[in-house]
Protein backbone atom coordinates (compact mmCIF):
# COMPACT_ATOMS: atom_id res chain seq x y z
CA UNK A 1 0.00 0.00 0.00
CA UNK A 2 2.62 2.48 0.58
CA UNK A 3 3.58 2.83 -2.92
CA UNK A 4 0.10 3.89 -3.46
CA UNK A 5 -0.30 6.28 -0.97
CA UNK A 6 2.85 7.79 -2.11
CA UNK A 7 1.92 8.21 -5.88
CA UNK A 8 -1.73 9.85 -4.37
CA UNK A 9 0.64 12.73 -2.44
CA UNK A 10 2.98 12.61 -5.93
CA UNK A 11 3.14 16.45 -7.55
CA UNK A 12 2.39 16.66 -11.25
CA UNK A 13 -1.04 15.47 -12.62
CA UNK A 14 -1.44 11.76 -11.31
CA UNK A 15 -1.07 13.07 -7.42
CA UNK A 16 -2.35 15.50 -5.03
CA UNK A 17 0.49 16.98 -3.37
CA UNK A 18 1.12 20.24 -4.91
CA UNK A 19 -2.95 21.30 -4.78
CA UNK A 20 -3.00 20.11 -1.13
CA UNK A 21 0.19 22.54 -0.95
CA UNK A 22 -1.71 25.25 -3.11
CA UNK A 23 -4.03 25.07 -0.76
CA UNK A 24 -1.76 25.54 2.12
CA UNK A 25 -1.29 28.51 0.22
CA UNK A 26 -4.26 30.30 -0.02
CA UNK A 27 -4.72 29.04 3.76
CA UNK A 28 -1.94 31.50 4.79
CA UNK A 29 -2.76 34.09 2.65
CA UNK A 30 -6.11 34.35 3.86
CA UNK A 31 -5.14 34.02 7.59
CA UNK A 32 -2.10 37.03 6.82
CA UNK A 33 -5.12 39.40 5.25
CA UNK A 34 -7.60 38.61 7.49
CA UNK A 35 -4.66 39.39 10.36
CA UNK A 36 -3.92 43.10 8.74
CA UNK A 37 -7.77 43.69 8.32
CA UNK A 38 -8.52 42.42 11.60
CA UNK A 39 -5.94 44.42 13.48
CA UNK A 40 -6.90 48.19 11.68
CA UNK A 41 -10.54 46.63 12.95
CA UNK A 42 -9.52 45.91 16.70
CA UNK A 43 -7.78 49.23 17.12
CA UNK A 44 -10.83 51.11 15.84
CA UNK A 45 -12.96 48.78 17.85
CA UNK A 46 -10.55 49.24 21.13
CA UNK A 47 -10.42 53.09 20.92
CA UNK A 48 -14.60 52.66 20.52
CA UNK A 49 -14.51 51.11 23.72
CA UNK A 50 -11.93 53.77 25.47
CA UNK A 51 -14.09 56.26 24.15
CA UNK A 52 -15.90 59.09 26.04
CA UNK A 53 -18.99 58.79 24.17
CA UNK A 54 -21.77 56.42 26.29
CA UNK A 55 -23.16 55.65 22.66
CA UNK A 56 -20.19 54.11 20.91
CA UNK A 57 -18.61 52.53 24.23
CA UNK A 58 -22.18 50.42 24.25
CA UNK A 59 -22.20 49.97 20.27
CA UNK A 60 -18.78 48.31 20.36
CA UNK A 61 -19.62 46.15 23.73
CA UNK A 62 -22.59 45.05 22.30
CA UNK A 63 -20.66 43.74 19.38
CA UNK A 64 -17.95 42.30 21.43
CA UNK A 65 -20.54 40.45 23.40
CA UNK A 66 -22.02 39.46 19.73
CA UNK A 67 -18.86 38.18 18.58
CA UNK A 68 -17.81 36.09 21.74
CA UNK A 69 -21.14 34.08 22.07
CA UNK A 70 -21.66 33.65 18.47
CA UNK A 71 -20.26 29.99 16.96
CA UNK A 72 -17.60 31.66 14.07
CA UNK A 73 -18.59 29.17 11.51
CA UNK A 74 -22.21 31.33 12.06
CA UNK A 75 -20.80 34.01 11.60
CA UNK A 76 -18.45 33.15 8.87
CA UNK A 77 -21.98 32.18 6.93
CA UNK A 78 -23.91 35.10 7.87
CA UNK A 79 -21.43 37.28 6.43
CA UNK A 80 -21.08 34.88 3.42
CA UNK A 81 -24.77 34.72 1.77
CA UNK A 82 -25.02 38.39 3.98
CA UNK A 83 -22.56 40.00 1.49
CA UNK A 84 -23.73 37.62 -1.49
CA UNK A 85 -27.25 39.30 -0.86
CA UNK A 86 -26.51 43.12 -0.33
CA UNK A 87 -24.05 42.50 -3.15
CA UNK A 88 -27.04 41.10 -5.35
CA UNK A 89 -29.10 43.82 -4.39
CA UNK A 90 -27.09 46.36 -5.58
CA UNK A 91 -26.55 44.96 -8.44
CA UNK A 92 -29.91 44.42 -9.58
CA UNK A 93 -30.93 48.08 -8.56
CA UNK A 94 -28.19 49.50 -10.53
CA UNK A 95 -29.62 47.58 -13.15
CA UNK A 96 -26.86 44.84 -13.92
CA UNK A 97 -28.04 42.05 -14.81
CA UNK A 98 -28.33 38.92 -11.90
CA UNK A 99 -25.44 36.81 -11.26
CA UNK A 100 -23.15 38.76 -9.50
CA UNK A 101 -20.75 36.73 -6.96
CA UNK A 102 -19.21 37.74 -4.07
CA UNK A 103 -15.57 35.92 -4.22
CA UNK A 104 -15.62 33.69 -1.60
CA UNK A 105 -11.89 34.60 -0.14
CA UNK A 106 -12.99 38.55 0.07
CA UNK A 107 -16.49 37.35 2.25
CA UNK A 108 -13.68 34.49 4.31
CA UNK A 109 -11.63 37.41 5.09
CA UNK A 110 -14.42 39.64 5.91
CA UNK A 111 -15.84 36.91 8.18
CA UNK A 112 -12.62 36.47 9.71
CA UNK A 113 -11.12 39.51 10.03
CA UNK A 114 -14.75 40.57 12.11
CA UNK A 115 -14.04 37.91 14.79
CA UNK A 116 -10.09 38.38 14.97
CA UNK A 117 -11.02 42.21 15.40
CA UNK A 118 -13.90 41.94 17.97
CA UNK A 119 -11.29 39.52 19.82
CA UNK A 120 -8.06 42.01 19.31
CA UNK A 121 -9.65 44.93 20.55
CA UNK A 122 -9.89 43.44 23.68
CA UNK A 123 -6.33 42.70 23.94
CA UNK A 124 -5.45 46.18 22.86
CA UNK A 125 -7.79 47.74 25.37
CA UNK A 126 -5.53 45.76 28.62
CA UNK A 127 -2.59 46.78 26.96
CA UNK A 128 -3.53 50.36 26.73
CA UNK A 129 -4.60 50.20 30.28
CA UNK A 130 -1.64 48.16 31.59
CA UNK A 131 0.78 51.00 30.79
CA UNK A 132 1.24 52.45 34.66
CA UNK A 133 0.04 55.58 35.55
CA UNK A 134 2.71 56.94 36.73
CA UNK A 135 4.38 56.61 33.69
CA UNK A 136 1.34 59.00 32.53
CA UNK A 137 1.56 60.94 35.07
CA UNK A 138 5.52 61.75 34.94
CA UNK A 139 4.90 62.42 31.15
CA UNK A 140 2.43 64.97 31.68
CA UNK A 141 4.42 66.65 34.22
CA UNK A 142 6.73 67.06 31.62
CA UNK A 143 4.68 69.08 29.56
CA UNK A 144 3.46 66.86 26.97
CA UNK A 145 0.43 67.01 25.32
CA UNK A 146 -1.89 64.20 25.59
CA UNK A 147 -1.42 63.36 21.74
CA UNK A 148 2.34 63.45 22.40
CA UNK A 149 1.67 60.80 25.47
CA UNK A 150 0.20 58.82 23.60
CA UNK A 151 2.75 58.60 21.03
CA UNK A 152 5.80 58.50 23.08
CA UNK A 153 4.56 56.50 26.06
CA UNK A 154 2.00 54.65 25.10
CA UNK A 155 2.10 53.44 21.82
CA UNK A 156 5.76 52.12 22.16
CA UNK A 157 4.55 49.92 25.23
CA UNK A 158 1.53 48.75 24.19
CA UNK A 159 3.21 46.68 21.57
CA UNK A 160 4.78 44.66 24.57
CA UNK A 161 1.63 44.19 26.44
CA UNK A 162 -0.54 43.37 23.48
CA UNK A 163 2.33 40.53 21.81
CA UNK A 164 1.35 37.45 24.22
CA UNK A 165 -2.16 37.97 23.20
CA UNK A 166 -1.94 38.80 19.69
CA UNK A 167 0.22 35.95 18.59
CA UNK A 168 -2.47 33.32 20.50
CA UNK A 169 -5.12 35.31 18.48
CA UNK A 170 -2.99 34.58 15.02
CA UNK A 171 -3.02 30.67 16.13
CA UNK A 172 -6.99 30.84 16.17
CA UNK A 173 -6.92 32.64 13.42
CA UNK A 174 -4.92 30.41 11.58
CA UNK A 175 -7.24 26.78 12.25
CA UNK A 176 -10.16 28.82 11.87
CA UNK A 177 -9.44 29.69 7.97
CA UNK A 178 -10.35 26.05 7.78
CA UNK A 179 -13.90 27.40 8.24
CA UNK A 180 -13.71 28.53 4.77
CA UNK A 181 -13.72 24.84 3.34
CA UNK A 182 -17.64 24.80 4.14
CA UNK A 183 -18.26 28.00 1.91
CA UNK A 184 -16.10 26.24 -0.81
CA UNK A 185 -12.87 28.64 -1.08
CA UNK A 186 -9.98 26.26 -2.06
CA UNK A 187 -8.23 26.29 0.78
CA UNK A 188 -5.80 23.42 2.51
CA UNK A 189 -9.06 21.63 3.91
CA UNK A 190 -11.51 22.21 0.83
CA UNK A 191 -8.39 20.86 -1.47
CA UNK A 192 -8.16 17.45 1.06
CA UNK A 193 -12.11 17.46 1.02
CA UNK A 194 -11.88 17.56 -2.94
CA UNK A 195 -9.03 15.10 -3.51
CA UNK A 196 -10.74 13.05 -1.11
CA UNK A 197 -14.26 12.61 -3.05
CA UNK A 198 -12.19 12.22 -6.47
CA UNK A 199 -9.86 9.06 -5.00
CA UNK A 200 -12.01 7.87 -2.53
CA UNK A 201 -8.98 7.97 0.16
CA UNK A 202 -10.76 10.51 2.90
CA UNK A 203 -8.33 9.08 5.74
CA UNK A 204 -5.28 9.80 3.82
CA UNK A 205 -6.17 13.16 2.64
CA UNK A 206 -7.63 14.51 5.64
CA UNK A 207 -4.63 13.02 7.85
CA UNK A 208 -2.58 14.33 5.09
CA UNK A 209 -4.17 18.25 5.57
CA UNK A 210 -3.84 18.18 9.27
CA UNK A 211 -0.42 17.08 9.10
CA UNK A 212 -0.01 20.37 6.91
CA UNK A 213 -1.91 22.65 9.56
CA UNK A 214 0.67 21.06 12.15
CA UNK A 215 3.54 22.50 10.64
CA UNK A 216 1.53 25.80 9.65
CA UNK A 217 1.10 26.06 13.14
CA UNK A 218 4.47 24.55 14.31
CA UNK A 219 5.98 27.64 11.92
CA UNK A 220 3.94 30.01 13.99
CA UNK A 221 4.96 28.45 17.34
CA UNK A 222 8.72 29.82 16.70
CA UNK A 223 7.67 33.03 15.27
CA UNK A 224 5.75 33.28 18.54
CA UNK A 225 8.74 32.72 20.71
CA UNK A 226 10.98 35.22 19.01
CA UNK A 227 8.31 38.14 18.94
CA UNK A 228 7.83 37.35 22.38
CA UNK A 229 11.39 37.40 23.25
CA UNK A 230 12.15 40.45 21.68
CA UNK A 231 9.28 42.06 23.18
CA UNK A 232 10.27 41.23 26.42
CA UNK A 233 13.81 42.80 25.85
CA UNK A 234 15.46 44.45 28.46
CA UNK A 235 12.49 43.90 30.97
CA UNK A 236 13.31 40.90 34.01
CA UNK A 237 10.57 38.51 34.10
CA UNK B 1 -33.16 1.87 30.16
CA UNK B 2 -34.83 1.68 26.56
CA UNK B 3 -37.89 2.87 28.97
CA UNK B 4 -36.09 5.93 30.25
CA UNK B 5 -34.52 6.93 26.52
CA UNK B 6 -38.14 6.52 25.57
CA UNK B 7 -39.62 9.22 28.18
CA UNK B 8 -36.66 11.48 28.04
CA UNK B 9 -37.42 11.89 24.25
CA UNK B 10 -41.04 12.21 25.53
CA UNK B 11 -39.34 14.75 27.68
CA UNK B 12 -37.42 16.92 25.23
CA UNK B 13 -40.36 17.60 22.76
CA UNK B 14 -42.77 18.51 25.60
CA UNK B 15 -40.05 21.16 26.31
CA UNK B 16 -39.69 22.33 22.76
CA UNK B 17 -43.69 22.48 21.96
CA UNK B 18 -44.11 23.93 25.59
CA UNK B 19 -41.17 26.71 25.26
CA UNK B 20 -42.62 27.33 21.65
CA UNK B 21 -46.22 27.78 22.75
CA UNK B 22 -44.55 30.26 25.88
CA UNK B 23 -42.60 32.13 23.29
CA UNK B 24 -45.31 32.29 20.05
CA UNK B 25 -46.80 35.57 21.20
CA UNK B 26 -43.59 37.40 21.70
CA UNK B 27 -41.26 36.32 18.86
CA UNK B 28 -41.61 37.19 14.88
CA UNK B 29 -43.42 35.30 12.56
CA UNK B 30 -40.40 33.61 11.16
CA UNK B 31 -39.01 32.76 14.48
CA UNK B 32 -42.33 31.61 15.70
CA UNK B 33 -43.25 28.99 12.79
CA UNK B 34 -40.03 27.44 13.35
CA UNK B 35 -39.80 27.49 16.49
CA UNK B 36 -39.60 23.93 17.40
CA UNK B 37 -36.59 22.90 15.56
CA UNK B 38 -34.69 26.20 17.02
CA UNK B 39 -35.63 24.65 20.16
CA UNK B 40 -34.76 20.94 19.35
CA UNK B 41 -31.17 22.10 17.73
CA UNK B 42 -30.82 24.08 21.37
CA UNK B 43 -31.18 20.93 22.94
CA UNK B 44 -29.07 18.98 20.73
CA UNK B 45 -26.61 21.26 21.52
CA UNK B 46 -27.06 21.60 25.01
CA UNK B 47 -26.80 17.80 25.34
CA UNK B 48 -22.72 17.94 23.25
CA UNK B 49 -21.69 20.94 25.40
CA UNK B 50 -22.90 18.88 28.81
CA UNK B 51 -21.20 15.67 28.12
CA UNK B 52 -18.38 16.79 26.35
CA UNK B 53 -16.85 19.12 28.96
CA UNK B 54 -17.95 16.58 31.26
CA UNK B 55 -16.06 13.86 30.05
CA UNK B 56 -13.14 15.85 28.67
CA UNK B 57 -12.64 17.70 31.85
CA UNK B 58 -11.99 14.17 33.65
CA UNK B 59 -9.69 13.14 30.05
CA UNK B 60 -7.92 16.63 30.96
CA UNK B 61 -7.19 15.57 34.42
CA UNK B 62 -5.83 12.18 33.19
CA UNK B 63 -3.74 14.25 30.59
CA UNK B 64 -2.32 16.36 33.03
CA UNK B 65 -1.52 14.16 35.62
CA UNK B 66 0.74 12.03 33.39
CA UNK B 67 2.23 15.45 32.19
CA UNK B 68 3.29 16.63 35.18
CA UNK B 69 3.86 13.11 36.36
CA UNK B 70 7.70 13.59 35.98
CA UNK B 71 7.96 10.08 34.30
CA UNK B 72 8.64 10.87 30.73
CA UNK B 73 6.80 7.95 29.48
CA UNK B 74 3.54 9.34 30.72
CA UNK B 75 4.44 13.05 30.13
CA UNK B 76 5.77 12.76 26.64
CA UNK B 77 2.56 10.85 25.19
CA UNK B 78 0.51 13.58 27.20
CA UNK B 79 2.53 16.48 25.30
CA UNK B 80 2.35 14.89 22.34
CA UNK B 81 -1.74 14.62 22.57
CA UNK B 82 -1.95 18.25 23.50
CA UNK B 83 0.30 19.35 20.59
CA UNK B 84 -1.36 17.60 17.92
CA UNK B 85 -5.18 18.26 19.19
CA UNK B 86 -4.18 22.22 19.68
CA UNK B 87 -2.22 22.65 16.74
CA UNK B 88 -4.75 21.82 14.37
CA UNK B 89 -8.55 22.95 13.76
CA UNK B 90 -11.04 21.10 15.10
CA UNK B 91 -12.87 20.79 11.49
CA UNK B 92 -9.60 18.91 10.74
CA UNK B 93 -10.05 16.54 13.68
CA UNK B 94 -13.94 16.26 12.71
CA UNK B 95 -13.93 15.72 9.24
CA UNK B 96 -10.87 12.88 10.14
CA UNK B 97 -12.61 10.74 12.65
CA UNK B 98 -16.14 10.99 10.45
CA UNK B 99 -15.32 10.94 6.74
CA UNK B 100 -12.00 9.43 7.34
CA UNK B 101 -11.80 6.46 9.71
CA UNK B 102 -15.80 6.42 8.54
CA UNK B 103 -14.75 5.71 5.36
CA UNK B 104 -13.16 2.06 6.39
CA UNK B 105 -16.87 1.12 6.81
CA UNK B 106 -17.69 -2.11 8.40
CA UNK B 107 -15.39 -4.16 7.78
CA UNK B 108 -12.38 -1.92 8.77
CA UNK B 109 -14.22 -0.86 11.98
CA UNK B 110 -15.75 -4.10 13.00
CA UNK B 111 -17.33 -3.54 16.08
CA UNK B 112 -16.80 0.15 15.99
CA UNK B 113 -18.90 1.06 13.41
CA UNK B 114 -22.37 1.70 14.97
CA UNK B 115 -20.45 4.58 16.45
CA UNK B 116 -18.80 6.03 13.71
CA UNK B 117 -21.43 6.04 12.01
CA UNK B 118 -23.67 8.52 13.78
CA UNK B 119 -22.47 12.10 13.55
CA UNK B 120 -23.20 12.57 17.32
CA UNK B 121 -21.19 10.04 18.73
CA UNK B 122 -18.61 11.32 16.21
CA UNK B 123 -19.18 14.68 17.25
CA UNK B 124 -18.86 14.39 20.71
CA UNK B 125 -15.67 11.75 20.79
CA UNK B 126 -14.07 14.75 18.88
CA UNK B 127 -15.24 17.70 21.22
CA UNK B 128 -14.00 15.57 23.91
CA UNK B 129 -10.55 14.83 22.44
CA UNK B 130 -10.22 18.44 21.66
CA UNK B 131 -11.81 20.13 24.94
CA UNK B 132 -9.47 17.56 26.96
CA UNK B 133 -6.38 18.85 25.57
CA UNK B 134 -6.80 22.15 25.99
CA UNK B 135 -8.05 22.07 29.72
CA UNK B 136 -5.07 20.02 29.82
CA UNK B 137 -2.99 22.98 29.12
CA UNK B 138 -4.93 25.36 31.24
CA UNK B 139 -4.84 22.52 34.23
CA UNK B 140 -1.32 22.28 33.86
CA UNK B 141 -0.66 26.63 33.43
CA UNK B 142 -2.91 26.11 37.69
CA UNK B 143 -0.65 24.00 38.59
CA UNK B 144 2.78 26.00 37.70
CA UNK B 145 1.60 29.02 38.78
CA UNK B 146 1.06 27.16 42.44
CA UNK B 147 3.71 28.66 44.86
CA UNK B 148 6.46 26.07 45.00
CA UNK B 149 6.30 26.52 48.88
CA UNK B 150 2.79 24.70 48.87
CA UNK B 151 4.13 21.52 47.61
CA UNK B 152 7.40 21.38 49.32
CA UNK B 153 5.13 22.22 52.74
CA UNK B 154 3.13 19.24 51.38
CA UNK B 155 6.00 17.02 51.20
CA UNK B 156 7.21 17.87 54.40
CA UNK B 157 3.84 17.36 56.51
CA UNK B 158 4.91 13.45 54.91
CA UNK B 159 1.89 13.60 52.23
CA UNK B 160 2.33 10.93 49.17
CA UNK B 161 2.43 11.99 45.43
CA UNK B 162 -1.65 11.11 45.24
CA UNK B 163 -2.68 12.97 48.39
CA UNK B 164 -0.24 15.96 47.15
CA UNK B 165 -2.56 16.09 44.35
CA UNK B 166 -5.74 15.44 45.76
CA UNK B 167 -5.24 17.67 48.75
CA UNK B 168 -3.04 20.72 48.03
CA UNK B 169 -2.42 20.67 44.39
CA UNK B 170 -5.53 19.97 42.34
CA UNK B 171 -8.10 22.29 44.62
CA UNK B 172 -6.08 25.15 43.93
CA UNK B 173 -4.84 24.55 40.58
CA UNK B 174 -8.48 24.27 39.83
CA UNK B 175 -9.20 27.75 41.36
CA UNK B 176 -6.59 29.45 39.45
CA UNK B 177 -7.31 28.05 35.89
CA UNK B 178 -11.47 28.14 36.56
CA UNK B 179 -11.71 31.76 34.50
CA UNK B 180 -9.48 30.30 31.73
CA UNK B 181 -11.81 27.32 32.03
CA UNK B 182 -14.79 29.39 31.33
CA UNK B 183 -13.36 31.06 28.53
CA UNK B 184 -12.97 27.50 27.35
CA UNK B 185 -16.44 25.72 27.89
CA UNK B 186 -17.66 29.18 25.76
CA UNK B 187 -15.11 28.50 23.06
CA UNK B 188 -16.53 24.91 23.27
CA UNK B 189 -19.97 25.45 22.73
CA UNK B 190 -19.02 27.33 19.80
CA UNK B 191 -16.84 24.66 18.41
CA UNK B 192 -19.61 22.28 18.63
CA UNK B 193 -21.65 24.54 15.98
CA UNK B 194 -19.15 22.48 13.37
CA UNK B 195 -20.79 19.01 14.35
CA UNK B 196 -23.51 20.27 11.88
CA UNK B 197 -20.70 19.48 9.77
CA UNK B 198 -21.57 15.71 9.83
CA UNK B 199 -24.91 15.61 9.48
CA UNK B 200 -26.21 16.47 13.46
CA UNK B 201 -29.15 18.53 13.84
CA UNK B 202 -27.91 20.36 16.43
CA UNK B 203 -28.78 24.47 17.06
CA UNK B 204 -26.32 25.26 13.82
CA UNK B 205 -27.72 22.49 11.71
CA UNK B 206 -31.27 23.62 12.48
CA UNK B 207 -30.52 27.12 11.51
CA UNK B 208 -28.92 25.79 8.48
CA UNK B 209 -31.72 23.59 7.48
CA UNK B 210 -34.16 26.38 8.41
CA UNK B 211 -32.05 28.95 6.19
CA UNK B 212 -31.63 26.66 3.55
CA UNK B 213 -35.54 27.04 3.14
CA UNK B 214 -36.19 29.75 3.26
CA UNK B 215 -33.39 31.85 2.44
CA UNK B 216 -33.77 34.98 5.09
CA UNK B 217 -31.23 35.97 6.71
CA UNK B 218 -32.89 36.65 10.23
CA UNK B 219 -32.74 32.76 10.49
CA UNK B 220 -28.91 33.37 11.57
CA UNK B 221 -29.75 36.27 13.83
CA UNK B 222 -32.05 33.79 15.52
CA UNK B 223 -29.73 31.32 15.73
CA UNK B 224 -26.64 33.57 16.98
CA UNK B 225 -29.30 34.94 19.60
CA UNK B 226 -30.42 31.23 20.80
CA UNK B 227 -26.49 30.21 21.18
CA UNK B 228 -25.77 34.15 23.00
CA UNK B 229 -28.52 33.34 25.49
CA UNK B 230 -26.92 29.74 26.24
CA UNK B 231 -22.99 31.58 26.77
CA UNK B 232 -24.58 34.28 28.67
CA UNK B 233 -26.53 31.49 31.37
CA UNK B 234 -22.95 29.37 30.93
CA UNK B 235 -21.17 32.66 32.24
CA UNK B 236 -23.23 33.19 35.15
CA UNK B 237 -23.14 29.24 36.08
CA UNK B 238 -19.57 29.49 35.93
CA UNK B 239 -19.30 32.74 37.81
CA UNK B 240 -21.55 31.11 40.66
CA UNK B 241 -18.94 28.41 41.50
CA UNK B 242 -16.39 30.75 41.04
CA UNK B 243 -17.62 32.45 44.09
CA UNK B 244 -19.03 29.22 45.95
CA UNK B 245 -15.34 27.45 45.58
CA UNK B 246 -13.50 30.76 46.41
CA UNK B 247 -11.67 30.95 49.90
CA UNK B 248 -12.76 33.56 52.30
CA UNK B 249 -10.34 36.36 52.78
CA UNK B 250 -7.67 35.12 50.38
CA UNK B 251 -7.55 37.58 46.90
CA UNK B 252 -8.14 35.83 43.67
CA UNK B 253 -5.13 35.46 41.18
CA UNK B 254 -5.31 38.33 38.69
CA UNK B 255 -6.68 35.68 36.14
CA UNK B 256 -6.85 37.71 33.19
CA UNK B 257 -3.27 38.74 32.76
CA UNK B 258 -2.71 37.96 28.95
CA UNK B 259 0.73 36.78 29.45
CA UNK B 260 0.20 34.00 31.91
CA UNK B 261 -3.08 32.51 30.26
CA UNK B 262 -2.62 29.56 28.80
CA UNK B 263 -3.02 29.43 25.09
CA UNK B 264 -5.18 28.43 22.39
Amino acid sequence: MPQNVWSLLAFGDTGWGDELLAGASITVQLAIVSLACGLILGLILAFGRLSHWRALRWLTDVYIIFIRGTPEFLVLLLVFFGLDQVVHMAATGLGFQSGFEIPKFAAAVAGLSLIFGAYASEVFRGAYLAVPPGQIEAAMACGMSSSQVFRRIRLPQMWRFAIPGLTNLWMVLLKDTSLAAVIALDELLRQAKVASEATREPLLFYVSAGVLYLVLTGISDIVRHRLERSAQRGFAR
Amino acid sequence: MFEIAKSYLKLKIAMSDGVCAGLDPITPHLFASQCTRFIDGFIVTLELLVFSSLIGFAVAVLIVMARVSGRPLLSIPAQAYTYVFRGTPLLVQLWILYYGLGSLGEAGLGPLWPFFKEGWWVGLLTLVLNTSAYVAEILRGGIENLPRGQVEAAEACGMGWWLRMRRIIFPQALRIAWPAYGNEIILLLKGSALVSTVTVLDLMGQTRTIFARSYNLSIFLYGAILYLVMAGAITLILRFVEHRMAIPRVARKAAADPATAPTR
